[in-house]
């Protein structure tokens, strides 16, 4: 949030930078001195993990890059040959597999938190949509990392979702095969189209990185929401950044890198799919075809649909909705936690995705897809249904006057929140 | 003083007059928009299908060791295509389908005009009633489906089973049960002989 720099270069050196690049400045008044709530709870730890997650990401993928080879003929073998030959490529190939399931667990908990304690409200409506979008980066850049193995799940992945978009062929005829064509710089899924996505897949984590430096942009200028919602009112409600949460983000992190190494050093294919680490046939369709688990959910609500075209649209509106949510949602108040109503459904939208991830797992008939269906319709009905309505007839608890009162209770002067005064805490 | 005829200040201007400066800022922009425009189609049109990709546009197969009942999958522009010697029964059961009965009324041959109807005969090779040529990719999502192999579920019609999300195709390759929205696609080929099919 705005507030004075408080920076004092120390040496000469440290004067003359300043004047001409203030970076240092900059980092000071953001990541040192940074007025946080002194209220945040371990979901907040999140963002940070997120950040190391990238890097990790960024860093294995650039040197298994080194090894890589993007052709149909080579991709496979190259694989297995940074598995068996490479120094230290099994630890690479495997942080990087294993990560990818971690980064998603974290942005999946984060963007959770988000919906939760209203985050997405004013005036975080621009910081939500950049999640949103750094989300949907995620999701091509990972989709299109695991096509390069080339295994048999990676090829038919590629084959299915490229595929959703000849579904355009329904509104306009041979929009959609042009389209995919053109995807896949061929007739079929081949090598052009390994060659591209190995492109893009390295090219897109340079993409979320700048997308992150605006999210976090976004962040400083109205600064943290926090577990009350209710809005920082006075410096008591703050502690700067460096040591509080620097020390709470590192403590969180060391514990969720021991759950990274649990999964990486004991069970690294946990996760995976056995059927990837069959090369590649595109004369054989494996007999099920299912996403890597971070997108089964989604994977559920494209099978829940008979209809092609309705089925792309609703896999792409599960995911999209998420840009809408800021104006979708009349509540005034921000953290569920005082939303008696609206918690309920909270928690039953969190069941929901779950659900859908078993779902999306089965093979689409009988009571799967009964269930896959009635998921589906909670889920849009969800947003489109309930945000709208539970915040307009809802009548939430009371908010606590302050941060620092919900933090030390009776230290700080009970103010009252009525329905004609309310703005304490509302959006 | 500012001049009106070269000033960027609307405020300047008598009335709404457009001035010179108006026009040039225009003029450079719309060149800049078309400028842009045609440096962006190289970058974009690069994706599309080479010139390697397009040459490989025909393959020659020999039919003769299909025996009836049998189907043999080969390979074109990267696509399986189904090669089919069906049974007289198959063909009487494909024959029987009325048409209202079908999700997709369009015979989807590249052999046809575009408007010509899913019955049997259109489907299949002209003259040749036994043989079915198709590309052997499901329409919903572009799953191999399964009806090949002898042993192989081909699905309530008898055709073809698609595994990734359960379409069918009766045993004239048209779809019965979706998803899948449309017939198997069928490719331009042609009899060069009794025994031999070019395709492309």
């Amino acid at each position: 949030m705005a507030h004075p720099s408080t920076y004092q270069p120390a040496s000469g050196i440290g004067r003359w930078f300043d004047s001409r690049l203030p970076v240092p400045r900059v980092m000071h008044d953001q990541f040192m001195v940074f007025p946080t709530p002194r209220n945040l709870n371990y979901w907040w730890t999140f963002g940070g993990i997120l950040s190391f997650m990238l890097a990790v990401q960024m860093a294995t993928g650039v040197v298994l890059a080194m090894h890589f080879v993007p052709t149909p003929e080579g991709a496979f073998d190259s694989v297995e040959k940074i598995m068996r030959d490479v120094n230290w490529g099994w630890l690479l190939r495997y942080s990087h597999a294993v990560g990818a399931s971690m980064f998603f667990l974290a942005v999946y908990i984060h963007t959770f938190r988000g919906l939760y304690y209203g985050s997405y409200k004013a005036p975080r409506e621009v910081l939500w949509i950049l999640g949103v979008l750094i989300l949907l980066l995620m999701i091509a850049t990972a989709f299109m990392g695991y096509s390069l193995v080339w295994g048999q799940m990676s090829f038919w992945a590629v084959t299915v979702i490229t595929n959703l978009f000849s579904s355009l062929d329904a509104l306009i005829p041979g929009l959609g095969t042009v389209l995919v064509e053109w995807i896949w710089g061929g007739f079929s899924v081949g090598g052009p189209t390994l060659n591209r996505l190995y492109a893009l897949h390295y090219l897109f984590p340079f993409v979320i990185a700048g997308v992150v430096i605006l999210h976090i942009w976004a962040l400083h200028v109205p600064g943290n929401n926090n577990p009350t919602g209710v809005d920082v009112k006075t410096a008591k409600d703050t502690i700067p950044f460096h040591p509080y949460y620097t020390i709470k983000d590192g403590f969180a992190l060391v514990v969720f890198l021991i759950v990274f190494a649990a999964l990486l050093f004991y069970a690294p294919n946990f996760l995976g799919h056995p059927d990837n680490y069959v090369p590649a046939n595109p004369l054989q369709t494996p007999p099920h075809i299912v996403p890597e688990w971070y997108f089964l959910p989604f994977y559920a609500i494209l099978r829940a649909i008979p209809n092609k075209l309705f089925g792309v649209i609703g896999l792409i509106g599960s995911i999209s909705i998420l840009f809408f949510v800021p104006w979708l949602d009349t509540s005034r108040i921000r953290s569920t936690s005082y939303r008696p109503i609206y918690k309920w459904f909270f928690w039953l939208f969190v069941v929901t995705c779950i659900a859908l991830g078993y779902l999306g797992s089965q093979a689409p008939d009988g009571w799967y897809l009964f269930f896959g269906r009635l998921c589906t319709a909670y889920y849009f009905g969800f947003f489109l249904l309930i945000m709208p309505i539970v915040g307009l007839i809802e009548r939430p608890k009371r908010l606590p006057g302050s941060i620092t009162q919900s933090v030390l209770g009776s230290e700080a002067p009970q103010r009252a929140v009525s329905s004609e005064s309310a703005p304490e805490g509302v959006a | 003083m500012a001049n009106p005829e070269t000033s960027t200040d609307s405020s300047l201007l008598p009335d709404d007059d457009p001035s010179r400066r108006d026009v040039i800022l225009i003029g450079a922009g719309a060149f800049a928009a078309i400028g842009g425009a045609a440096v962006l189609w190289p970058l974009l049109d690069q994706m599309n299908p080479d010139a390697s990709t397009l040459s490989l546009s025909t393959t020659e197969v020999d039919i003769a060791p299909i025996e009836e009942g049998q189907a043999i999958t080969v390979m074109w522009r990267g696509k399986p295509i189904f090669i089919r010697h069906r049974t007289a029964k198959e063909i009487d059961e494909a024959k029987e389908v009325k048409l209202d009965k079908l999700i997709d009324p369009l015979a989807r041959n590249a052999n046809l005009p575009e408007d010509a109807e899913a019955t049997d005969a259109n489907r299949a090779a002209s003259d040749r009633e036994p043989w079915l040529v198709m590309i052997g990719i499901c329409t919903h999502l572009g799953c191999i489906p399964k009806g090949q192999a002898v042993g192989d579920y081909k699905g309530e019609y008898g055709g073809w089973f698609c595994p990734c999300h359960g379409s069918q195709y009766d045993t004239a390759g048209r779809v019965r049960v979706g998803p899948a929205p449309q017939n198997m696609y069928i490719p331009p080929y042609a009899f060069t002989s009794d025994t031999k099919i070019k395709i492309g």
